[in-house]
């Protein structure tokens, strides 16, 4: 097993826990939470496998789902969002990606913003469908979704700025 | 043949993302379905000891208000208790025949959550225990849910704060009875629904449990009447009840098991 393999599993255990032990609990306003591991499925290496890379998401939105009772919301959640993120990396970085070499410890801050941003939401937004699955509670579901996802997103964000290994 | 092998190998990935993606819905809707949310829940020996070990650091932020909230119950029961006329306390047959129904069980809460539409609480007590799926949980303040799954050494209480919930109460006053649902909304409001207009309520009256359900004794509190108003077909109404119990803040529960639950069920099949 080489470093790079190491570094991504004591990531995804590390994720896990953060999310089901602490983030989970946080409910700020009463029901509010950031969705950390997320961050996961956004920075995993672009060149891979890409139905390796679904089963992998699969399995961590499973992991997080047997932490919070939730059935398979954040599996299928985290499905979504791994199957939707090439055209979403070529949104948000256009040449780079053309070009397979996204290094995501190595990027524009911008950019990665923009990525950010709108994975958050689209996964987010996936998760309180499917969790309030009820077409009469719409405005609770973009409630949920506007206010987890700026939390999120805020989180995500400060995590990657200091776990970056590329300071200049 | 070749072909359909070139089709899927040329759609692998779109064709794994409508497995993994319908397995997930699989599992939500197994999840939702009360009875059969037994495989993958917080209550294996991972999470539960996970839970464990979070709780044995988290429990003591709140030690304050859960003293405050058994020595309120003491002195709630101190005051039954010495308020009662003498000769009850002596014929004490009546009493023990109907506490001799209930057997009751106390538990640590190891996870609690009330942000989504469906939660669940985790507590540390099992079957080991005794604990067996359909006992009534609740606190020192009122009622908490119903337990759902139960493992070794951990069990899953489905809250009152579940859009599927569905819990017998009545008026403290009178025998109206209804149903306690939740709309998913906040957590310290749930709703009582099909009341009958003959029921006189008003603001501030007292919901407790009804003696109809065969899960709960009945008298367990609930909550108090903070808003009412009629159905649209007039006869009955919805009224909205704020719970006793803070949600946010749980320690410790009680578990009451019907021991006649079954023998009820079995009148009522037939």
């Amino acid at each position: 097993m080489n470093n790079n393999q190491t570094v991504k599993i004591l990531s995804f255990l590390l994720l896990v826990l953060v999310q089901g032990l602490v983030l989970n609990h946080i409910n700020f306003l009463g029901y509010i939470n950031p969705f950390l591991y997320i961050l996961f499925i956004l920075i995993y290496p672009t060149s891979n496998n890409r139905v390796l890379f679904l089963l992998i998401s699969f399995f961590l939105g499973f992991v997080i789902d047997i932490f919070s009772d939730s059935g398979g919301i954040h599996a299928a959640a985290s499905v979504f969002l791994a199957y939707i993120r090439p055209p979403l990396l070529k949104f948000s970085f256009g040449m780079l990606y053309d070009y397979q070499s996204i290094k995501f410890n190595q990027i524009d801050l911008g950019n990665f913003f923009i990525y950010t941003t709108i994975g958050v939401f689209i996964h987010h937004f996936v998760v309180f469908i499917l969790a309030f699955f009820n077409s009469e509670l719409w405005l609770e579901i973009l409630k949920s979704t506007l206010f987890s996802s700026i939390f999120s997103i805020v989180v995500i964000l400060i995590i990657k700025i200091l776990f970056s290994t590329n300071r200049k | 043949m070749q072909q359909i092998v070139n089709f899927v190998l040329r759609n692998k990935t779109f064709l794994m993302f409508i497995l993994l993606f319908a397995v997930s819905l699989a599992l939500t809707i197994l999840n939702n379905s009360y009875h059969q949310s037994k495989y993958f829940n917080s209550t294996n020996f991972v999470t539960g000891n996970l839970f464990k070990w979070r709780n044995g650091v988290t429990q003591y932020f709140n030690l304050r208000s859960q003293n405050e909230a058994l020595l309120e119950e003491n002195e709630r029961l101190r005051q039954i208790i010495s308020n009662l006329p003498e000769q009850e306390i002596v014929v004490s047959d009546s009493i023990d025949e109907v506490l001799g129904m209930y057997n009751i069980y106390t538990a640590k809460v190891y996870k609690n959550s009330y942000a989504l539409p469906n939660n669940y609480i985790t507590i540390n007590k099992g079957s080991k225990e005794g604990l067996k799926q359909d006992f009534g949980v609740f606190t020192s303040q009122g009622i908490l849910g119903i337990l759902d799954d139960v493992s070794k050494s951990y069990a899953r209480v489905q809250s009152v704060l579940n859009t599927k919930s569905r819990i017998n109460a009545q008026l403290k006053n009178s025998n109206h009875i209804g149903s306690l649902r939740w709309n998913g909304k906040s957590a310290e409001l749930v709703q009582m629904v099909d009341v009958s207009k003959f029921a006189q309520i008003k603001v501030g009256d007292t919901i407790v449990t009804g003696g109809q359900s065969t899960i709960f004794p009945q008298g367990i509190l609930i909550g108090a009447i903070s808003n009412f108003k009629i159905d649209q077909g007039g006869d009955t109404y919805t009224i909205d009840v704020t719970l006793f119990n803070d949600m946010t803040n749980i320690g410790h529960v009680y578990i009451v098991e019907n021991k006649a639950a079954e023998e009820i069920k079995s009148l009522d099949i037939n």
